[in-house]
């Protein structure tokens, strides 16, 4: 099984990719699919990457539709900041250091899409050696509240998920 | 190829809308390069083209051309994942190789490099 089939949730994630690409479900479709699908996780075994165990795939539906209402909400902030009349002057834009627990690079990556997909935050670096990740707020009116909402928002859920 | 003309009037008012706020969205972002004032300021305004600028735009295209093949066109999701997946590594590129500059300049607006306690090999992450 695990030598056959060394990441499913990937092998699938693949065939499905290849099935709206062919934009058929037929069984030569599906079949080619599995294939490539098939070889490219083997091909990923000879690379060994770290493993991802997802505990609670229950909770990325949840997580995702987050990730889209606050994409809309931060999208209509940053397009109001940029057609401030009078100069697009955010009331402060600036750094925070954001102290993580999060510690699984799967968990990371997914923390790093989320806060560049919500338009006004933008990952700049992560220091792997005490775990802090320096972010840029465009409007950043309160920096104890980004923290709070980094770390109550996304990355508690996160840590449901990955760790 | 398909022919725009050929959509109904109850599809093409909401693909053109659709198309027309992503486009919106695109030239807000492209306006806020313009205006806003720093560089570590401008790199939020692509995302907006980028975020929900193309979520309206491959919305409009797949409702468009599922109209007008009456079947489900749905690859558009592949573009989104993709994306989502992406700009991050370009936009983290950017902003990190300003912040070596300014650093190295040694820039009082930007933060510097944690406190080290030691830091035997650096791993990046």
């Amino acid at each position: 099984m695990t030598r056959w089939l060394p990441y499913p949730l990937l092998t699938l994630a693949l065939l499905a990719a290849w099935l709206l690409l062919a934009e058929s479900l037929s069984p030569g479709a599906f079949l080619l699919g599995a294939l490539v699908a098939l070889l490219a996780s083997w091909v990923l075994a000879v690379l060994a990457p770290p493993k991802a165990r997802l505990r609670r795939l229950g909770a990325v539906p949840g997580l995702l539709a987050m990730v889209l209402v606050e994409v809309v909400r931060s999208n209509n902030a940053v397009a109001r900041i940029i057609l401030r009349p009078g100069g697009a002057r955010p009331p402060r834009s600036g750094f925070v250091r954001i102290p993580l627990d999060l510690r699984n690079p799967y968990g990371l990556a997914a923390l790093a899409c989320i806060l560049t997909a919500t338009p006004g935050t933008v990952w700049v670096e992560y220091d792997s050696s005490d775990g802090t990740m320096l972010l840029h707020v465009l409007d950043l009116i309160d920096e104890e509240a980004w923290v709070r909402i980094i770390k109550d928002r996304w990355e508690r859920r996160l840590m449901e998920i990955f760790e | 190829m398909t022919q725009a003309a050929n959509l109904p009037l109850w599809a093409a008012l909401p693909v053109a809308l659709l198309l027309l706020t992503g486009a919106g969205l695109g030239l807000i972002g492209s306006v806020g390069l313009l205006r806003l004032r720093n560089f570590y300021e401008r790199i939020h305004a692509p995302t907006l083209a980028t975020t929900l600028g193309i979520g309206f735009i491959l919305l409009a295209s797949a409702l468009h051309f599922s109209v007008l093949q009456s079947r489900p066109v749905l690859h558009e999701v592949l573009i989104a994942v993709l994306m989502v997946i992406t700009t991050p590594v370009t936009l983290m590129l950017l902003a990190r190789a300003a912040l070596y500059r300014d650093r190295r300049e040694g820039d009082p607006e930007v933060p510097p490099l944690p406190p080290q306690v030691s830091r035997p090999q650096r791993r990046d992450g």
